[in-house]
């Protein structure tokens, strides 16, 4: 078995007197793709805040490759290895294609707050800009403005800039939402590749992408992970069938 | 964009400028046009450390004319120690000292100010540059009070001969500073700090899920910004020969946000023009009219409205038309609206002009003359003439607009599929 990437231990957060997270616990090995469902409201956004460090953690701990990383800021955290993307596109909207995924390698290069040094002389930077773009297939689009650009694009350019870092655990948050069935398919293609031979933990509403691309899925209701297990099992479960599947077919009587 | 930089392409430029600004005492070789010179370099440098906080890293400070006060104190300070001792150091690199101390105190209070961004920020800037205005008036031994602190930049050792005593070496000392500065400037927004300064000021919250801190960025680039606006303001003593506590307060510290702004602080030019612009117009419009403020706070509020990308907006709107060839289709079309354009401004001249006059120089009586026209302030008819003049010519801008707005985009058109040829 494979050494944890990501431990959850007992989070909890909560909004003035409103539980959120209920007492998370959480185990995503290395290497392993790992999906969170879980009907809207359970608190899959929030979990992702909590563990990129941009909502503080009410108590519980959150470990990265073993190590504590609870209460640090966003850019501690993903200096660490751990990179994120967003539900609702967050790029950099007035820079170009490739001036969007060179912000994003230029802290794992070792440029950090240089004002000494052009950035356009940074081979090291262009190259690994380069392949990125190539990876998510914008090349063609490199100098097109990013708030420009279509809606699937920038949502390419999302997962761009998540990757580029280099981060050996990334973190997905609906990169499908809103998107075709054609361009959907062609996102899974580009995450199952992007995720190669790295940890992937990805919020997804749509069922056939997370049993697609999973190989273990949890089941967040209400704040608390019900269960984690393979697809297979976790098509099986009792439990969730009745928590989540359950309430979507019931959601499809009623409809 | 410039991501290929023609290598020689790229030199040209920075050689052209150099050669412009040797040339141009030679084209405007009055006393009074060499002064306005002067102005203009130090009001560049000034303007473009601004930007550095506006346009480029996205936070609005109302308080940096303190960095460029705090210059221009110590400058003059060290000019008169070095006088007093004797002490080798040439006037040419007084102004480093004026960027230092800009440096030290953008330090001091950046650390504070830039923990927070947005409306926080500017809040916190608006409160600094209040304190140190406050301050000024109170440490007189170091603001030197009402009088200010004098200086005399002859007292220093001479540079190859020179000892800045004539106007023309000061400007060639400004000029050389302001080239080294811009210079500098706009290298630094191709620097992996600069680039994420945009980063910052694009979307904050992703810059810190990229790696950076934002509240590094801000830092670093509010120092480097105070260390301009030190040089500035050590220029501006050596050129003044004085620092007085008024160029500390809120009045420069939002005359600098208004030439960038006009400028256009989504170019690196524009706080160029912004500053070269508001320079000449003050120094002529206030021999004009006493209301020339006036007449720069409607052109920031019309341009705020109107034209958010400033003046170099303006201009770099019309540049791929321009290279492309189609501009001349826009002629005809600019033509007809030069007309009531001018009907509007003139009508709206006159009337801040009789107001200003039955305001401020009532006791004058109510004769005035604007350029050639003479008439009484008071007489229905005047009012009744330069209302019309008004409104006749809003009301034909109105209907012109649309005709404009189409033979622009046309031409704009025709330039893209001409460049896609």
């Amino acid at each position: 078995m494979n050494a944890s990437a990501l431990q959850l231990m007992e989070l909890h957060k909560r909004f003035g007197e409103t539980p959120i997270i209920r007492g998370v616990n959480l185990d995503v090995r290395q290497g392993e793709r790992h999906a969170v469902i879980g009907p809207n409201g359970a608190g899959k956004s929030t979990l992702f805040h909590l563990i990129s460090g941009r909502f503080p953690v009410s108590s519980g701990q959150v470990l990265l490759k073993g190590e504590d990383i609870t209460g640090l800021t966003p850019y501690m955290i993903n200096r660490r290895g751990l990179s994120r993307s967003f539900q609702v596109t967050n790029i950099f909207p007035r820079m170009s294609v490739y001036e969007n995924i060179r912000c994003a390698v230029l802290w794992s290069l070792g440029y950090r707050y240089s004002f000494w040094r052009m950035v356009e002389k940074a081979r090291d930077a262009r190259e690994l800009t380069e392949s990125v773009l190539e990876q998510i297939n914008l090349m063609s689009r490199r100098d097109v403005m990013a708030g420009v650009l279509s809606y699937a694009e920038q949502r390419a350019l999302e997962i761009g800039i998540t990757i580029a870092s280099g981060a050996d655990v990334i973190m997905l948050d609906e990169p499908t939402a809103g998107m075709s069935l054609s361009e959907t398919e062609y996102a899974v293609a580009l995450i199952r590749r992007v995720s190669e031979g790295k940890t992937l933990l990805i919020v997804e509403h749509d069922m056939s992408v997370v049993f697609d691309l999973a190989d273990r899925i949890s089941v967040l209701v209400y704040g608390q992970v019900i269960a984690t297990d393979t697809p297979e099992n976790i098509r099986a479960n009792p439990a969730v069938q009745e928590a989540y599947l359950g309430a979507a077919t019931e959601e499809k009587d009623h409809a | 964009m410039s991501e290929i930089v023609n290598k020689n392409g790229y030199w040209m430029q920075w050689v052209l400028a150099a050669l412009t600004l040797i040339a141009l005492p030679y084209v405007f070789s009055s006393g009074a046009s060499l002064t306005m010179m002067c102005l203009m370099g130090f009001a560049i440098i000034f303007s473009l450390s601004y930007n550095m906080l506006l346009g480029q890293t996205g936070i609005l400070s109302f308080g940096h004319a303190v960095y460029y006060g705090m210059g221009g104190f110590m400058t003059a300070h060290a000019l008169n120690v070095i006088a007093a001792g004797k002490l080798p150091i040439p006037l040419p690199v007084m102004p480093l000292i004026g960027g230092l101390a800009g440096l030290f105190f953008a330090m001091l209070f950046g650390w504070v100010s830039t923990k927070r961004a947005g409306t926080a920020f500017s809040m916190i800037s608006l409160g600094i540059g209040e304190l140190v205005a406050a301050c000024s008036l109170i440490l007189r031994g170091f603001f030197g009070g009402e009088g200010g602190i004098s200086t005399s930049r002859t007292e220093t050792m001479k540079f190859f001969g020179m000892n800045f005593g004539p106007q023309i070496q000061v400007y060639y000392l400004i000029a050389a500073w302001c080239l080294v500065c811009i210079a500098a400037m706009y290298l630094f927004t191709r620097t992996p700090l600069g680039r994420m300064c945009n980063a910052v000021r694009d979307n904050p919250e992703r810059a810190e899920f990229v790696g950076y801190s934002t509240q590094m960025v801000r830092f670093i680039a509010f120092c480097a910004s105070g260390f301009f606006a030190g040089v500035a303001g050590g220029l501006s003593a050596i050129h003044y020969e004085i620092v007085t506590s008024s160029v500390i307060g809120a009045g420069p510290s939002g005359y600098v946000l208004l030439m960038s702004y006009i400028g256009g602080v989504s170019f690196f030019i524009g706080p160029i023009i912004g500053a070269v612009l508001m320079t000449a117009l003050q120094i002529s419009l206030s021999d004009y009219t006493g209301a020339w403020m006036l007449y720069v706070g409607l052109m920031f509020v019309m341009v705020v409205m109107f034209a958010p990308g400033g003046l170099a907006g303006l201009l770099l709107m019309h540049k791929p038309m321009l290279m492309r060839g189609t501009l001349r289709r826009l002629l005809p079309a600019y033509g007809l609206a030069v007309v009531p354009v001018l009907m509007v401004t003139a009508g709206g001249v006159l009337v801040v002009e009789t107001c200003y006059h039955l305001l401020v120089k009532s006791s004058e009586g109510t004769t005035m003359n604007v350029l050639w026209l003479q008439y009484d302030a008071k007489s229905p008819w005047a009012w009744s003439a330069i209302v019309a003049l008004f409104v006749a010519g809003g009301m034909a801008l109105r209907k012109l607009s649309p005709f404009v707005a189409e033979a622009f985009h046309d031409a704009v058109k025709q330039a893209q599929s001409k460049g896609a040829q």
